[in-house]
């Protein structure tokens, strides 16, 4: 008991971290199932919606600001998907993936043109940003709705994926992307689509995230932004479940292991897990075995 | 004809040597002329290295800021003098190093040190395929990075604190001197046996492996060359910058190397080396202005202010990436040959216009 009662704090922590990276990860974990594409610029779509909610917020009420925000946050992945991997669709895998890193550079640019590099307030949420005491330890409210929330929406994604027409349309294209062209599924309005709910998950993600953090830098997307495709591909990238789990997983350990006084290597531990799940089970937990046909 | 295919290359050499000496004796040394060309040197060199793994061997490798990391701390740690170090590792009693080591010699046991980091990494990393690899050397960059700035290796590392009063270059000869005879040694690997088999596993591994090419090895050994360069490139770099911080040698700066290569066409050698400077003069120097509060007469032109000229420049690489995807050179090399043939040919055509008006 004593055990736990040392660690709840940053049990806690590391579950609703964890929470965050889950709606960071399915949105890499989509694309990568649909497009085989790493959406290097995910991360700094997160961080854009961060700074979005700075600026609305300091002149528009929240319930005005919190929709337009995510609603711009959409409308941003829409756009980089249509204008930076759209026009790439036929060329090498590559070609797309340097696409990606190159608009990831861009936003980061732009964020650090607007802000001019400076660190700003994220503004207080009410509710959400109030303290609550959990079994004797007090922490915030946003740490007890993040796994809920969490929960509630990969529910209603996994519920849209198995049961709606769709939800159909995406698994086929995820499973053979010319066959369901052949099918008669408008592929493009499919991949707008899963940028669209990445891009929506992500704005929730941010708004938690940041509600915990408190400051947003330019540079805020990228950390989360890889740990969240480490959590992707740990659970089995294309798979909604696995991501969720291994986001949690890597939340909790980064946590502990900063509760153990080893802070510098939160980060990196998140890698080496990378590493080991790669050369042990590349597929990850949930993956589909794949097979190279000569 | 060897003689003169000797003295076609080592002539425009000679003469590019020549030549930054006179800009040396004649500008003053705060030029930006210089800044552009000591730091494009050294992203020359670090481009070249990546083009060696991206380019030719296929290798879709984004760990090359950790190995530069490397590179430039190993160059820092075996050269601050006995007398600086006291000052230096203030936080851990003057350090555990105890000897210091010439300059060209740090630079090639940079190289070394990076290269064993890599062969290990490599071994379990280099089975790993296409965008797998990416994000898994990715990560390695990224323990790399938290390792030394680890406080239990301060007296080695320094821990998070900056390393500095190593020796450093005040010519441009020496990084171009540098990154010139490394870069040489990349292009005659590139143009052997081993350079073959490393284009052959690009293009088709199946069928490198079926014609008995030891895949495996040939990836190892692409990856630990590259990596020994990227090293050499670290240390020039640190004796640039005069100091040394692991904090700075993130994700973006393995980006923007990736950006050159891309810029300057993936498996071209010499369009590595142009774009690096391109970029290097582009980002430092030609869009300063952008940066700047300008007036004219009474207007204030718009949008001009810090960062915007990082936002122009992202821009311009987003529509080359997007348009241009070949980038300069595509896979052809720059040669002098080529060049005159091009103004031969246009001059050729202008004059034949001129006839026919």
């Amino acid at each position: 008991m004593g055990f736990l009662e040392t660690n709840l704090p940053y049990i806690m922590a590391g579950v609703s971290v964890g929470g965050q990276y889950a709606l960071i990860a399915i949105g890499y974990t989509m694309v990568y199932g649909i497009l085989r594409l790493i959406n290097f610029a995910h991360g700094d779509i997160f961080m854009a919606a961060g700074f979005m909610m700075v600026y609305l917020s300091a002149s528009l009420p929240l319930y005005l600001s919190i929709p337009l925000v995510i609603i711009l946050t959409v409308l941003l992945g829409f756009l980089i998907e249509r204008s930076a991997y759209a026009p790439l669709r036929k060329a090498p895998r590559m070609s797309i993936m340097i696409s990606a890193i190159g608009v990831s550079y861009l936003i980061q640019n732009c964020a650090w043109y607007i802000t001019s590099g400076l660190a700003k307030q994220y503004p207080a949420i009410p509710w959400i940003s109030e303290s609550v005491t959990v079994f004797s330890s007090t922490t915030k409210m946003v740490t007890v709705i993040t796994p809920v929330l969490t929960f509630m929406l990969v529910a209603a994604l996994v519920l849209l994926i198995k049961h709606t027409k769709f939800g159909m349309a995406m698994r086929a294209v995820s499973k053979d992307f010319e066959t369901s062209q052949l099918m008669g599924i408008k592929i493009n309005s499919v991949i707008s689509t899963t940028f669209i709910i990445g891009s929506f998950l992500a704005a929730v993600g941010s708004l938690l995230f940041f509600s915990n953090y408190m400051t947003v830098t330019p540079t805020a997307g990228s950390m989360p932004g890889l740990k969240a495709f480490v959590a992707a591909v740990f659970g089995g990238i294309g798979s909604i479940p696995g991501a969720v789990l291994g986001a949690f997983i890597i939340g909790i350990c980064e946590n502990i292991i900063k509760g153990l006084g080893l802070t510098t290597f939160s980060d990196a531990f998140t890698f080496a897990l990378l590493i080991i799940i790669l050369i042990a089970k590349p597929t990850g937990l949930f993956g589909e075995k794949s097979t190279d046909k000569v | 004809m060897d003689m003169k295919k000797l003295i076609k290359t080592a002539g425009p050499i000679a003469l590019l040597f020549l030549l930054l000496f006179v800009l040396e004796k004649t500008l003053p040394t705060t030029s930006m002329l210089f800044v552009v060309l000591k730091k494009g040197a050294i992203y020359a060199l670090v481009a070249v290295s990546m083009n060696l793994l991206n380019g030719f061997t296929g290798l879709f490798s984004l760990g090359q800021a950790g190995f530069m990391l490397i590179g430039a701390y190993t160059y820092g740690i075996l050269t601050i003098p006995l007398e600086a170090r006291e000052a230096v590792y203030q936080y851990f009693d003057g350090g555990i190093v105890s000897f210091t080591v010439p300059v060209l010699v740090a630079i090639a046991a940079a190289g070394l040190v990076t290269a064993v980091f890599a062969y290990l990494i490599g071994l379990p990393v280099l089975r790993l395929k296409s965008d797998y690899l990416a994000i898994a050397t990715l990560g390695f960059a990224e323990i790399i990075r938290a390792v030394f700035q680890w406080d239990k290796l301060g007296p080695v590392t320094n821990g998070s604190n900056l390393l500095k009063r190593f020796p450093v270059f005040t010519s441009t000869l020496f990084p171009f001197a540098v990154a010139g005879v490394c870069i040489a040694v990349i292009v005659l690997l590139i143009n052997s046996s081993y350079g073959r088999a490393f284009k052959a596993i690009r293009d088709d591994e199946i069928a490198a492996e079926a014609m008995g090419i030891n895949l495996a090895k040939h990836k190892q050994m692409s990856f630990t060359i590259s990596s020994f360069f990227a090293g050499i490139g670290g240390a020039l770099l640190a004796m640039y910058q005069t100091t040394v911080q692991a904090a700075a040698f993130r994700a973006t700066m393995t980006y923007e190397i990736l950006l050159i290569v891309v810029i300057g066409g993936i498996g071209s050698v010499t369009g590595s080396c142009l774009a690096s400077f391109l970029f290097i003069a582009c980002s430092e120097w030609w869009l300063r202005f952008l940066d700047e509060v300008t007036y004219i007469g009474a207007f204030q032109v718009p949008l001009l202010s810090s960062g915007f000229r990082k936002v122009v420049f992202s821009v311009i690489v987003m529509i080359i990436v997007l348009f241009y995807s070949r980038g300069i050179m595509g896979t052809k090399e720059f040669s002098l040959d080529a060049l005159f043939r091009f103004f031969k040919k246009r001059f050729g055509k202008t004059k034949k216009e001129d006839v026919a008006g």
